[in-house]
């Protein structure tokens, strides 16, 4: 770890100032806001991230979860994942975001996370992590190590030759089926991003992973009123039963209405360079009859455009068989 | 008569006594010791796995502020090697010593140590150390061939024969046997992960070493560490007051603990080394990899004709750790034809070493799966196919067991677990909409003594000092101890005062080979009536005393007073007052036992025993496997005590559900290093992984190894358990693993269908 100045904001538009100052917002920046540090401080521990400074951002005015007029949710971005877990308004109306939040890392972490980091959550892939190695998101143009390498936990879906690591956040992908809005003030004043624009694709420029720019501070996340007689819910699937990164995950939130799907939205985690909403497979279930060869036919679509590497072409049939279940799940008749 | 002498606390349930200073954070482990004008040492880690330092470029690293030293082969000063002696001493697996030469051999081998005012200083200035290599492509390939085949090889304990046992013609008996299997079958490189990470703080006083380290076995490390640095070994004292846990890892000093104290030596202050977890997957120690062919020939009604065993395992370039997965073979069954042979294949990787059950758990892996899969074909019971096979004797040594119920553990186990309800048709038995698989296996592990010395103090105010130059590695060694001062003085539990981890106190064993209780009982007791023995005396001899007219054979000691045996004990005097009398702070008494281990000619084969029933669910929609119930029942002889040994058991299950669906070292191809060297990538079986476990241990002491018939319990409960846990995975799924860990990926063939 190097050595950092930490100072602590206590006023949004001076942490913004302040921050604009840097050359980027994206892998290597020179000044971060820090909220529960939990992914930040590891990686600067081990040298992947050596911000300059910090700017504690816990004081900030950020810390409510409220109803919105319209029946929505707005999430503070400092809001700790445990406090957003347990919140009743989040358990009744967005259970898919609770069982996300709650699969998710251990009580300890979830007590220090927050909204805004959990979106800005960094790949776990083994070879982002180690400075000594080939990687073109902690360096770019230094190439690619999982690819042919230890690549069995990484990315099937939105891979590029240049980066195929894999979106981490459990949180993210119940935000992207249920079509989250992110909340940025920067430098040029506020704006509005749908969570499915915020994250980038590695593409060639795998070390940029957000449309964040200098200064730029999530502010907060709004959820839409729950769509009415949906249900939803997370399935995460994985080696060891607590306390690992998803091998696939899946997000849905459907209505059925007399036997039929009449709404779907389906997101896929672990599978993804970024949180994985799916068209594909939300039109293949809209006016479908909720069966099981139906969900089967949507997780074949989902996975349409699954690229495999050397060790995680399994992840391909998991996927689909968790979001088959998910949807079995879903749409069960109690 | 006083409580203590009626009530016995050997095989009693005895929480730990040092319970309440692990759980308040004051128990000393070697990491919580500082001392004044202390520096921190940090090593820098080679980041090729084969190759030769060209170029160390250290100016950057040496102008940075607090530090006071970058030391490297020029600097470092002489570091010699050390050689085995007679008995556990000088035993280094990676017998190298740090920076003898330019070669990298390893990925993570230290080639320099930067050292500072601060562990931050020091880090930082490792990080900025350049290192320029002539680098080679590393070999740490999976697939293993012996790549040498002398008929007998070194190894770190010693010579060893390839071909480790024979008998009858087995090539023959396997040709013409009715029933055959020959598979093979893969444990992966798995690493120890003790939680406690190691390190070590060196101190020089002139010519005399004190050093803390979190050691398996402080005198080998005495020795060790008089060797490197050319000392008397009463010139080296080793520490080690708690260890949290070891598995192995810290049975034989590494290359970070010379480094601690050449860097004390060269700066003239205390330097305090401490690994880092990434650094704990690279130079430390591992379970070798191993691929084992099994063959097993049977007639129709499932009597063993042949049993052949070939296994390879991988070493590093420089070290010969023997990986001896036969351990067990040789004497597990009845058969009268049979062949245990290895060899062994180099990689650039860290020398593994001994790991919880070496040899005998992946090796038992291998034999137990192999039985298994011979019950599926002759489709017969696979506990009625392992009693059909029991032996009578040890064949492959031709002497009689000492002790061994294995055939009671089967049928306990049995029972408890409802064995009799099983269909043995795959994906058969359901429960709640789950799939549920049984599967069984036995288990075995070695039995023996290592030398020990121990002493015992009476005290005159009435408490008891046991001292043993042993460890507590985490197992209840301090309880262990306790309960034998207070058994053998009548001191009750909570005044006995225990004394271990210090090379100053009397040779105890090494914390490894499931040994210790085993060899520090005659020691202990020995003690205990030494002390006594000179109680007595003073009692006769001390003017005024009520037993002024006596002679010591007239007087006995029991429950903590001396009193006249015609009398009986009920007019007895409590030892403290006959102290008093004689105005004596204490009286001692040393006791030694000798070494069962390694004995050339035994006349009896000493081992425990077991077994592991075990129930996993299978959720086919999700590809769901869960270890969901495991009865184990295991044969150590008398336990001495059921608390911490129940614990053993458990805890060596929770690590075999790790070692059969988790557990494994990746190696990145491309640069040898073990890629996921850290607990969220390694991973370990978590409290959700674990279901309610039943431990019952059979009651049969086996005095052959001392007075009290107590056996090691601390890794035969590791042994055989992932094969009933493939066994039970196969029962469910209908997939037969043979490569460990079972994964998801393996299990999605499965075509057994909720």
């Amino acid at each position: 770890m190097k050595t950092f100045k930490l100072t602590r904001a206590s006023d949004s538009n001076q942490a913004i100032a302040a921050a604009a100052k840097a050359k980027t917002a994206q892998q290597g920046a020179e000044i971060r806001f820090i909220g529960g540090g939990t992914t930040l401080i590891d990686l600067m521990k081990l040298n992947v991230e050596q911000p300059q400074t910090l700017i504690d951002i816990n004081r900030l005015p950020l810390d409510k979860i409220e109803a919105l007029p319209d029946g929505g949710l707005t999430i503070g971005a400092v809001v700790r994942n445990s406090d957003l877990a347990y919140h009743p308004l989040v358990r009744k109306n967005y259970a898919v975001l609770s069982e996300a939040l709650l699969s998710g890392a251990s009580a300890q972490l979830r007590n220090m996370a927050t909204t805004g980091g959990n979106l800005l959550q960094r790949t776990r892939c083994m070879y982002f992590r180690e400075t000594n190695m080939p990687c073109n998101k902690r360096e770019p143009g230094s190439g690619c190590a999982a690819i042919g390498g230890t690549n069995r936990s990484l990315a099937i879906l939105g891979t590029s030759e240049h980066c195929i690591a894999t979106n981490p956040s459990d949180m993210n992908v119940a935000m992207a089926a249920l079509e989250a809005t992110i909340h940025i003030r920067g430098p040029k004043g506020e704006r509005s991003i749908p969570i499915g624009d915020f994250h980038v694709l590695p593409g060639n420029t795998p070390h940029r992973e957000t449309v964040l720019e200098p200064g730029d501070l999530i502010t907060h996340v709004t959820l839409p009123p729950p769509a009415p007689g949906s249900r939803s819910l997370y399935l995460k699937l994985r080696d060891r039963a607590s306390y690992e990164f998803a091998l696939a995950s899946a997000a849905v939130v459907v209505t059925v209405a007399g036997g039929k799907v009449t709404r779907a939205r389906i997101a896929l985690g672990g599978v993804g360079t970024k949180p994985w909403r799916s068209p594909e497979a939300e039109q293949a279930l809209t006016g479908q009859l909720a069966t099981e060869d139906v969900f089967r036919k949507a997780a074949e679509a989902a996975l349409s455009g699954a690229k495999p590497q050397s060790e995680n072409g399994f992840k391909v049939e998991l996927a689909k068989r968790c979001l088959v279940h998910a949807l079995t799940l879903a749409t069960q008749t109690a | 008569m006083p409580e203590s002498a009626q009530t016995s606390v050997i095989g009693k349930p005895q929480p730990r006594i040092d319970g309440p200073l692990k759980v308040s954070g004051l128990a000393t482990y070697a990491s919580d010791f500082h001392f004044p004008g202390m520096l921190y040492a940090v090593p820098v880690e080679a980041t090729i796995a084969n190759g030769k330092i060209q170029k160390l470029d250290t100016a950057a690293a040496e102008k940075m502020p607090g530090v006071r030293a970058i030391l490297h082969r020029a600097n470092i000063g002489k570091i010699s090697r050390s050689i085995m002696g007679k008995g556990f001493d000088g035993i280094c697996v990676e017998r190298r010593p740090p920076f003898e030469d330019d070669v990298v051999r390893y990925y993570g081998q230290y080639v320099a140590l930067a050292v500072a005012d601060t562990f931050e200083a020091a880090k930082g200035a490792a990080d900025v150390v350049r290192v320029t290599y002539d680098k080679n492509k590393p070999n740490v390939g999976t697939d293993l061939k012996a790549d040498d085949d002398p008929d007998v090889v070194p190894t770190s304990y010693g010579p060893e024969k390839r071909l480790q046992s024979e008998r009858g013609d087995p090539e023959a008996a396997f040709a013409s046997a009715a029933v055959k299997l020959d598979q093979t079958y893969v444990t992966p490189a798995e690493h120890h992960n003790p939680i406690e990470l190691q390190g070590a703080t060196a101190m020089w006083d002139g010519d005399k070493l004190t050093i803390y380290e979190e050691s398996q076995g402080i005198f080998n490390m005495r020795g060790v560490l008089a060797q490197m640095f050319g000392l008397p070994k009463e010139n080296v004292r080793v520490i080690t007051k708690f260890v949290g846990s070891g598995f192995g890892s810290k049975l034989w000093p590494w290359t970070h603990c010379p480094l601690a104290v050449a860097a004390a030596r060269q700066l003239g202050k205390p330097v305090k080394l401490a690994l880092s977890r990434k650094m704990m997957f690279q130079s430390v120690g591992h379970r070798a990899r191993t691929q084992q062919r099994v063959r097993l020939g049977a007639t129709a009604e499932g009597k063993l004709v042949s049993l052949q065993h070939d296994y390879v395992y991988h070493r590093s370039i420089l070290d010969n750790y023997h990986e001896n997965c036969g351990e067990a073979t040789a004497f597990q069954y009845s058969v009268p034809n049979l062949r245990v042979k290895f060899g062994r294949a180099q990689r650039n990787i860290g020398t593994p070493s001994d790991m919880r059950g070496p040899g005998a758990v992946p090796g038992l892996y291998a034999t137990e799966s192999a039985m298994n899969e011979l019950a599926d074909q002759l489709k017969i019971d696979p506990v009625k196919l392992r009693i059909l096979n029991e032996p009578k004797i040890d064949e492959s040594l031709g002497i009689p067991f000492s002790s061994r119920h294995l055939v009671e553990c089967f049928e306990l186990g049995m029972e408890k677990f409802d064995w009799s309800k099983r269909t043995p048709e795959v994906g058969s038995m359901k429960r709640d909409g789950l799939i549920l698989g049984w599967g069984m296996a036995g288990c075995a592990w070695i039995a023996a003594r290592f030398p020990a010395e121990a002493s015992v103090h009476l005290r005159d105010d009435g408490t008891t000092r046991v001292a043993c130059g042993t460890q507590d590695i985490g197992t209840g060694t301090y309880t262990i101890l306790a309960q034998l001062a207070a058994e053998k003085t009548g001191v009750p539990l909570n005044k006995v005062e225990v004394a271990l981890g210090d090379t100053s106190l009397p040779e105890g064993p090494v914390s490894g080979g499931s040994m210790v209780t085993g060899s520090i009982i005659p020691a202990v007791y020995a003690a205990a009536d030494n002390a006594i023995a000179s109680l007595l005396t003073v009692a006769t001899s001390t003017p005024g005393s009520p037993f002024e007219k006596n002679k010591p054979a007239d007087l006995a000691f029991e429950g903590g007073r001396v009193f006249v045996k015609a009398n009986g004990s009920a007019g007895g005097v409590p030892f403290a007052d006959v102290l008093r009398r004689a105005n004596l702070g204490f009286v001692t008494g040393s006791g030694k036992s000798e070494a069962t281990f390694g004995e050339e000619k035994p006349k009896f084969s000493t081992h425990s025993f077991g077994c592991h029933f075990v129930e996993v669910s299978w959720q086919p929609a999700i590809a769901r496997l869960r270890v969901s119930r495991v009865v184990s029942v295991i044969d150590a002889g008398r336990i001495i005590n059921p608390l911490a040994g129940r614990n053993q058991i458990e805890g060596a299950v929770v690590m075999g559900i790790g070692m059969a669906l988790l557990e494994h070292t990746s190696y990145d191809q491309e640069s040898g290093a073990p890629i996921n060297s850290n607990l969220a990538d390694y991973i370990v079986a978590v409290n959700a992984d674990v279901p309610k476990l039943e431990v019952h241990f059979v009651d049969f002491p086996d005095k052959e190894l001392n007075e009290l018939g107590a056996r090691g319990i601390g890794e035969i409960g590791l042994a055989g358990i992932a094969a009933a846990i493939t066994a039970a995975t196969y029962h469910a799924t209908g997939v037969r693993v043979r490569e460990l860990p079972v994964r998801i990926e393996d299990l999605l063939t499965s075509s057994v269908l909720a």
